[in-house]
């Protein structure tokens, strides 16, 4: 998911656990998945086990998986994926990350099936240093989305991103972080930008997987960097973590509680996934004055679904607009470059009639 | 003036209609129930809902449509829980705020939450406020409550011993499905939501057809609580959706009993609980059974023709396996 890998990764190492970081997603990821899934279960199931296909073909034998309880389906899918693969014939250990009902314990203890013979004080350290990796990659992202539509080269940005996180990549003890971080920073700084150019501003709402993972969405942030939109999205893997699995035990970081207030008007009930911080974050996007929002989600989500049906009108009532992309196996790349240019199009002539009339 | 609450045929009507509508009575309102679905029912629902939406929910908001102009107030729990720890679909839960968000000019919607997923929480607590809003009696109140439970537990007899939830519904319907059109040589198990396999437009009565190839028909709805949910206990990890459970439960039943010849899946195009419980089913007939399975999915599109092929073909199916294993059975 995303660049979540950077974190996972450094945690199971510090902790000795040896780490297979399957090929990045690809049309080969989706087309196995896609090939051995349910036809009706969203993409990120899909391209979930494709990557673990892969991954056991590079020699992984334990699959760690997130669970849930509802409603989203995401609850489930560990165990149909599960069944998927041993029918395959893959042989796979499954261990799945509940998110702790009760108690951050029940995480801990799963964490330590993983981990083996290790005191506690490794483990959380380990935890501890994959959550700050976590919250470096989020700064960094942070940072180039700023940059992207103000580099005065094209694709500095990306250069810079790409070196960048590396320095945060090959960091493998908790000592090295700080420092990698301010040498990353540096190189993002280093972009030559035009602070003056005028950008739009476009809030990314939506389904978790398909708002962190560059492939399903593909590469959306920087296709609309590309068109001087700087971007923000409403779900950053840090916050994302905090929330749900430390039961927000970090403190001073954007918490959804606010989302939930301004949801409240139009939706007043939680419906798993991320449906009510979607409806939260654009009516907070609409009040911060963005020009636009996108809503992303993966064809048959059914959270999404409930909010994609109350954005219309939150649209009307807020006066920002709003559209909504659905992806699956079949989007095509030109179809969303095409719509994308129109919608930013229609943002730009916007802004110009209001500030004419201003 | 009494006020007239109306009811749409749709979602959970099949499982709680009963107890709504004594609930109701008994505080002396009228409760009016949408028309049975037409083709212009859903149209009007898939012209006001967002397109991915699925089938029985676009259905739902045309039944919504049909009744907004005719009474005071629409009925519509937000249905979060009906049982500890488990949910009904997201839509579900989402559904009153849909309806709001989409249609302009409705009456006042009685959406209180159906809540049970934590510890003592209690149905009475969606039939207080609910009643609340039309007298200021609480002794009234439970009384239709009790009323109303002792409804809900007729109904769940009634399917238990072998009625479909419309047949009890509407005892007064004058074509009802009789149970015994003929003599039945074979017993199939539909398996699928209730909103989908019971509504006959949806289901182009389905069940009807079945009963005149000479099937008899069972549903997941005849079994008790306690069956279907030991059956889905042979889950790896125990369903949070309680319709499904129901639905998968029902299926490892059923390929379990000698007397059932065959099984029919039914999903609503788009559905996401479906398309993982589909998935487990399958393999679960692929792996310990020999029963023959068929997948039907459903749509606002799907085409009466094509349906009457396959189940016709399923029947032909169904047939000969068991003579095969007739004359497996007498040389062996």
């Amino acid at each position: 998911m995303g660049l979540m890998w950077i974190c996972i990764k450094a945690m199971l190492e510090y902790l000795n656990v040896d780490v297979i970081v399957p090929p990045p997603s690809s049309k080969k990821t989706l087309l196995l998945g896609v090939k051995h899934a349910p036809e009706f279960a969203c993409m990120p199931l899909k391209l979930n086990l494709g990557n673990f296909m892969e991954a056991a073909d590079l020699g992984a034998d334990t699959i760690v998986m997130a669970g849930g309880c509802g409603p989203c389906r995401f609850g489930y899918y560990a165990q149909v994926e599960h069944a998927i693969l041993r029918d395959l014939g893959y042989q796979y250990e499954l261990v799945v990350l509940e998110p702790p009902q009760k108690h951050i314990g029940d995480l801990l203890d799963k964490i330590k099936q993983i981990t083996g013979q290790q005191s506690w004080r490794r483990v959380i350290n380990g935890i501890r240093f994959g959550y700050h990796k976590a919250e470096a990659v989020d700064k960094l992202e942070r940072m180039a989305h700023y940059c992207r539509p103000r580099e005065t080269t094209a694709g500095a940005t990306d250069r810079a991103l790409q070196h960048a996180l590396q320095e945060i990549i090959n960091i493998a003890a908790p000592e090295g972080l700080p420092a990698a971080l301010q040498r990353a920073v540096e190189m993002m700084n280093a972009i030559q930008v035009d602070i003056h150019r005028p950008v739009l501003r476009i809030g990314l709402v939506g389904e978790i997987y398909t708002l962190l993972e560059p492939f399903a969405n593909q590469d959306i942030e920087r296709k609309l960097g590309s068109m001087g939109v700087e971007v923000d999205r409403s779900i950053y893997l840090s916050e994302w973590v905090n929330e749900h699995l430390f039961l927000g035990l970090a403190k001073n970081t954007r918490s959804s509680k606010l989302t939930k207030q301004k949801a409240a008007k139009y939706l007043r009930h939680f419906v798993g996934g991320h449906g009510l911080e979607t409806v939260g974050s654009t009516v907070l996007y609409a009040e911060q004055g963005y020009d636009g929002v996108i809503q992303l989600l993966p064809f048959t989500c059914m959270p999404e679904i409930v909010a994609q049906s109350i954005l219309p009108r939150i649209s009307a009532e807020l006066g920002i607009p709003a559209m909504t992309l659905i992806v699956d196996e079949q989007s095509g790349e030109a179809g969303l470059i095409t719509r994308l240019e129109a919608f930013v199009d229609l943002l730009a002539r916007r802004k110009q009639t209001e500030e004419v009339l201003a | 003036m009494s006020v007239t609450v109306g009811i749409p045929r749709a979602l959970l009507y099949y499982y709680y209609y009963p107890q709504w509508k004594t609930f109701f009575e008994h505080l002396g309102v009228k409760t009016l129930v949408s028309r049975e679905t037409t083709r212009g029912i859903l149209e009007k629902g898939i012209k006001s809902t967002v397109d991915e939406a699925c089938l029985p929910v676009k259905l739902a908001v045309g039944h919504v449509m049909d009744l907004y102009d005719r009474v005071d107030y629409i009925f519509l729990p937000r249905i979060v829980s009906t049982a500890r720890k488990e949910y009904i679909c997201p839509k579900f839960l989402g559904f009153p705020d849909m309806v709001r968000n989409n249609i302009d000019h409705l009456p006042p919607l009685i959406d209180n939450n159906l809540d049970l997923y934590r510890k003592g929480s209690s149905l009475y607590n969606l039939f207080y406020t609910v009643g609340k809003q039309f007298t200021h009696n609480p002794v009234r109140i439970m009384r239709a409550y009790q009323a109303s439970m002792a409804a809900l537990n007729n109904h769940c007899r009634d399917m238990e011993s072998g009625r479909l939830p419309f047949e009890t519904c509407d005892s007064n319907r004058h074509n009802r499905q009789d149970q015994d059109v003929g003599v039945s040589d074979v017993t199939i198990a539909v398996i699928g939501h209730p909103y989908n396999i019971y509504d006959r437009y949806i289901s182009m009565n389905m069940l009807k057809r079945l009963r005149d190839y000479g099937a008899n028909v069972v549903t997941a709805d005849q079994l008790p609580e306690h069956v279907f949910r030991r059956e889905a206990g042979k889950l790896p990890k125990q369903l949070f959706w309680t319709l499904n459970q129901r639905m998968v439960g029902a299926a490892f039943y059923y390929f379990d009993r000698p007397e059932v010849d065959g099984l029919i899946h039914v999903a609503s195009f788009g559905c996401g609980p479906d398309s993982m419980t589909g998935e487990l089913i399958e393999r679960f007939a692929r792996q310990d059974s020999r029963k023959p399975l068929l997948n039907l999915t459903i749509d606002e599109h799907t085409g009466e023709a094509g349906m009457v092929t396959r189940l016709e073909a399923f029947m032909d199916m169904v047939r000969w396996r068991r003579q095969l294993d007739d004359v497996a059975a007498t040389y062996y």
